[in-house]
């Protein structure tokens, strides 16, 4: 069985699905991150895949840019959790509500 | 052969996932995200894309997991008690699990996306190098003042201000 585009782009709709579904079922706050950072991969994945079936080098290049503010947003993410956390000293979703009422 | 490296990396990559949505542990969940990272740089190679899984790894599994494990093991992150989900929210996860899985199904089955073959560019470093430096010229700029922005946010959040009015 010849490995087609459809294959690489199951793989991402499952990875993105895996991630979206942490992102829901998790309460930890730094166990969110890292399902949002596999969404964000999930993406690379599908971009990867279409530029080599493509002989394109475009899709290649835009991961370039996805790592790049990947990068920065954990950084400014995680320094936003580690605030939070000298405030608070919890980092559940549920316990951090202030905002609601 | 292509095919088997093919199934082991999705295997890697789809088993991490999975076992970082539902391992307790926060410690154990970054390794596992570290294992599907390994897997999708893996499939980078597949796909003609070795220096993008060398960045891939590099960046994330160096970079971030280091410091997910490291914030991780700064913070007391003991797991709480799991509040059980109310019925209105079952239904609704079930119907759009439902839908994603039409989705997926029939984006495998029926999607009919044709390989249009344009000028075939190779993917070595100097023609990334060629695009990066013509084509996405602007966006590198762009990228590069926003990482700048990006350490001044961290570095504003992360500091300790003495008194309160030091802070506006």
């Amino acid at each position: 069985m010849i490995i087609g585009l459809n294959h690489y782009l199951l793989i991402s709709a499952v990875l993105f699905a895996l991630g979206f579904l942490g992102v829901l079922l998790r309460k930890n706050t730094l166990v969110i991150y890292m399902c949002l950072e596999l969404m964000l991969i999930a993406s690379t994945v599908a971009l990867v895949a279409f530029s080599h079936f493509n002989d394109t080098l475009d899709g290649n290049v835009f991961v370039f840019f996805i790592l790049t503010i990947a990068a920065a947003e954990v950084a400014v993410g995680l320094a936003i959790i580690v605030a939070l956390f000298r405030q608070r000293h919890t980092v559940q979703v549920e316990e951090l509500n202030q905002l609601k009422h | 052969m292509a095919n088997l490296l093919f199934y082991t990396f999705t295997f890697l990559t789809l088993a991490g996932a999975a076992l970082v949505v539902v391992n307790k542990n926060a410690v154990n969940a970054a390794m596992f995200l570290l294992l599907s990272l390994v897997g999708t740089a893996g499939l980078f190679v597949l796909l003609d894309a070795a220096l993008l899984a060398f960045v891939l790894l590099l960046v994330y599994a160096g970079a971030v997991v280091a410091l997910f494990l490291f914030i991780v093991m700064l913070l007391d992150t003991t797991p709480g008690a799991v509040k059980p989900f109310k019925p209105a929210t079952i239904v609704a996860a079930a119907i759009g699990g439902v839908l994603l899985l039409v989705g997926v199904v029939s984006l495998h089955q029926r999607a009919q996306l044709p390989t249009a073959v344009t000028g075939a560019v190779s993917p070595t470093l100097k023609n990334y190098a060629e695009m990066l430096f013509t084509t996405y010229l602007l966006p590198v700029q762009v990228v590069g003042f926003l990482l700048l922005i990006a350490m001044l946010g961290v570095i504003v959040l992360s500091k300790k201000f003495a008194d309160p009015e030091d802070a506006k």
